[in-house]
């Protein structure tokens, strides 16, 4: 996998796998008609994220059991399903935050868990973890873009940015641990951004954020895809997921039940309906006799 | 309800127990404890029994006792930590009439090591009085009384503590200001003590406060069999008088808090947030990774109240030796302080707690993590101990020595911050997370923690004996030469094994830094 070479005409060029540069606006997204994204990789460009048999046991429990995924360059990628399913522990695995008991992951065609300076290329945000909370938000942007080994001049310009596309600008100065916890998304989600990187992976990113800071969010990140980024998104959300990405991969008891564009997972009926035909686990509309409320 | 708050009490106990197998052997060495305590208390009570002088029995009891209820009323706050198990804030949801609520709570105080422990000692500490029958069952009425009112009274204290306690701001001011408060108390103790310390005045005036405990709440229950031996049944009324009003106040109390947290569950916003204008130190060190971890560092050891208790705590040591009246002495505590400051470095990557991510999720290398963190305290912990060594002298008088002194204390504090950064690589210990409690204990703390960190602070000690050792023969010899010599010896040899530290620590992170992270979330 490691030695394939780049190739393909038609994708937009991509931010080089080292030293991560900005996404420079760039014509348009090509590659995310691209149908053939999902058959195995051979005569395909690198994908941005393949992850190959990845696996995970907690004790007795196995959360995670065999994953392959491939994320093609620039799709704004989905991936949902039942709560447990695995979805953050495979996404902990693909960002460097949790070792995988087999398994390999390849960030542009790179070795995650050989060479740590991939992590310079992915923006990790993740689910239930704390942040460096007696930091204000504009330190916190700060930090993580310095551990970054990014210089000061370019992180406050990044930071000032990023705290007007997040609409935490008026809060800036106050310490994150009084965020509220929308808030304290969107400066998790300024921190994932800081460095540039040419791959996003964003665990549950719309809990808890308002309606109006998520359209945002949203359009900022497709505009990010639009010059060549590329996004990962965990989700309960189906409508949100159909509407927004190009890619989607289903996820139950560890394992890939579907994956491929939006189109071809929900094959006709809506992403819901077939995530719930996959999934299972629907009980009938008999419902709680005893809790039909009588009017007295 | 009371049976079922009892058996929820059990069944959390339990799944805890099953949870992770040191949490037996946390328990099973909480019991062994309560165990040895019950026997040293025991065996106090039998001699107790055997002696035949009314006024020691009641000296004695009154004393311990009025210290156990106190304890009870006090302790959960400050050294425990509030008791979250069955924090009244969970029934919140629940339509539980609030007089069976207050019962089941109380009841369910009971099961634990503690409880166990006070009942039983309790019950033995009737049969003190085994010459006469009567007093044994006041003895047992009033025990009784007195197990009620703790209880109460620590549910008191922690339910109406835990809503002052609710804003962030307020809890770690509180808990500085408690903190020292206690340290006031103890002082102050000390400097009673050792004033008072002759056999015969400490005599009277323990009688005379064994007299005025007897009519304290504290006190009553276990003055009262003492009076029935002496036949004054009036005085024995009095006092149980004392101990039923008493404890009808504190459980008004108590249901009073309880009403007003059971309809107003605890906020999470405290109103006072906390700002700062600017990047702070992050503006003013180095933009490399290096330099922003120390700006990050230096941040916390000023803003989070876990830090800076730690560090207000070193200077009470020193304090405390000198209010019970240890004069020069007081200098030999110069190295133990710059390996207890040092030493708190240990707890740092587990202080991240999950935030540690960041980190992780960043190419960075482990060194730069090691090192800005050792920076960071460096910056804080040097002029400190420069400061805290150069008063000690004063105090001790032995300024002439200055260099001695210095060699011993910053060889030390460099050797431990060394030694930390392998060790808070190596093991995640459970400490309090941001924004609680910074005097609670985690549940559970681990035997194998207490035993890591204890053997941690071996190594330290035997690491920096060289210039621990020039530094006391230049005092004892009163050698200046040798002095300069010890802070050679000592700075020189603590900063290689600091490097040696930050390099080995460092490369520990860079191996195992998503597996210590695994573990924090775990612990979390």
């Amino acid at each position: 996998m490691a030695g394939l070479a780049y190739r393909g005409p038609v994708t937009v060029p991509p931010p080089p796998p080292e030293p991560p540069v900005p996404p420079a606006p760039s014509p348009g997204p090509a590659q995310l008609s691209d149908p053939a994204a999902t058959t195995p990789a051979g005569s395909l460009p690198v994908p941005a994220l393949a992850v190959r048999g990845l696996w995970r046991s907690f004790g007795r429990k196995v959360a995670v059991a065999g994953i392959d995924l491939d994320v093609p360059r620039g799709s704004f990628y989905g991936l949902v399903g039942p709560n447990g399913a695995g979805k953050t522990t495979t996404l902990s695995m693909a960002t460097g935050l949790l070792v995988p008991d087999a398994g390999r992951v390849l960030v542009h065609g790179r070795d995650l868990w050989a060479d740590p300076t991939v992590k310079g290329t992915v923006g990790v945000l993740p689910d239930g973890l704390r942040l460096f909370d007696r930091l204000t938000g504009a330190q916190l942007i700060t930090y993580a873009g310095l551990l970054q080994g990014l210089d000061r001049p370019t992180v406050a310009a990044r930071t000032a940015d990023l705290l007007a596309a997040v609409d935490l600008v008026a809060d800036r100065d106050t310490l994150v641990v009084d965020y509220s916890a929308g808030m304290t998304k969107k400066v998790a989600l300024a921190c994932a951004l800081v460095h540039a990187p040419s791959l996003l992976v964003l665990d549950e990113p719309f809990e808890a954020v308002d309606p109006i800071s998520a359209a945002n969010i949203r359009d900022l990140l497709a505009s990010y895809v639009g010059s060549g980024g590329t996004v990962i998104v965990s989700s309960h959300v189906m409508d949100l997921v159909q509407r927004m990405c190009s890619h989607v991969a289903v996820i139950a008891g560890g394992r890939v039940l579907a994956a491929g564009t939006v189109e071809e997972v929900r094959a006709g009926a809506s992403l819901e309906d077939r995530f719930v035909e996959l999934v299972g686990g629907r009980t009938t509309g008999e419902g709680l006799a005893w809790l039909r409320t009588s009017s007295d | 309800m009371v049976a079922h708050l009892v058996r929820l009490k059990l069944a959390l106990l339990r799944n805890g127990l099953r949870r992770s197998p040191w949490q037996v052997v946390a328990m099973v060495f909480g019991a062994l404890y309560g165990l040895g305590a019950l026997a040293l208390v025991s065996f106090g009570l039998v001699g107790l029994a055997m002696s035949d002088s009314v006024v020691l029995k009641q000296a004695v009891l009154v004393v311990a006792g009025s210290a156990l209820v106190l304890g009870w009323a006090v302790l959960p706050l400050v050294a425990f930590g509030v008791d979250a198990t069955l924090d009244p804030a969970r029934f919140v949801t629940f339509p539980i009439p609030r007089r069976r609520l207050l019962a089941g709570l109380g009841l369910s105080g009971l099961i634990g090591v503690p409880g166990a422990v006070t009942v039983l000692a309790v019950a033995g500490s009737a049969m003190v009085w085994w010459r006469s029958p009567a007093a044994v069952l006041v003895a047992l009425l009033t025990g009784a009384l007195a197990v009620a009112l703790a209880v109460s009274a620590s549910r008191a204290t922690t339910t109406a503590a835990a809503r002052a306690l609710s804003g962030r701001r307020s809890r770690e001011v509180t808990g500085v200001a408690v903190m020292l408060l206690l340290a006031v108390g103890y002082l102050l103790f000390g400097r009673l003590v050792t004033g008072e310390l002759r056999a015969d005045r400490l005599r009277e005036s323990l009688s005379g406060v064994v007299d005025v405990l007897g009519w304290t709440p504290f006190g009553a229950a276990w003055q009262a069999p003492a009076d029935v031996v002496a036949g004054h049944w009036s005085f024995v009324a009095a006092r149980v008088g004392v101990l039923v009003v008493s404890l009808a106040v504190v459980v008004l109390v108590w249901d009073r808090a309880l009403a007003r947290a059971l309809v107003q569950p605890l906020g999470e916003a405290s109103g006072t947030g906390g700002s700062a204008r600017g990047l702070g130190w992050f503006g003013v060190l180095p933009d490399r990774p290096l330099g922003a971890i120390a700006a990050r560092s230096l941040t916390y050891w000023r803003r989070d109240p876990r830090y800076s208790t730690a560090l207000l705590a070193v200077p009470l040591m020193p304090l405390a030796m000198w209010a019970f009246g240890v004069g020069e002495g007081v200098i030999a505590l110069v190295p133990l302080l710059a390996a207890v400051m040092g030493w708190t470095l240990s707890t740092d990557t587990s202080s991240d707690g999950t935030a540690l991510w960041l980190h992780v999720a960043s190419p960075l290398r482990g060194v730069d993590d090691r090192a800005g963190r050792v920076l960071g305290a460096g910056a804080v912990m040097v002029p400190l101990l420069i400061a805290l060594t150069v008063v000690l002298g004063v105090i001790a008088g032995h300024l002439a020595d200055l260099p001695a002194l210095l060699g011993g204390a910053l060889g030390t504090l460099l050797t431990a911050l060394g030694a930390a950064s392998v060790m808070s690589a190596l093991v995640v210990l459970r400490v309090q997370q941001a924004g609680e409690n910074p005097f609670g204990t985690r549940q559970g703390a681990s035997v194998v923690s207490v035993l890591g960190q204890l053997g941690g602070f071996l190594v330290v000690g035997v690491l920096a004996l060289p210039g621990n050792l020039l530094g006391l023969l230049a005092v004892l010899w009163g050698s200046a030469a040798l002095g300069w010599v010890a802070l050679l010896v000592g700075v020189v040899l603590g900063a290689v094994l600091l490097v040696i530290g930050v390099r080995w620590g460092g490369h520990l992170i860079d191996r195992r830094g998503p597996v210590l992270l695994q573990q924090l979330v775990s612990v979390a």
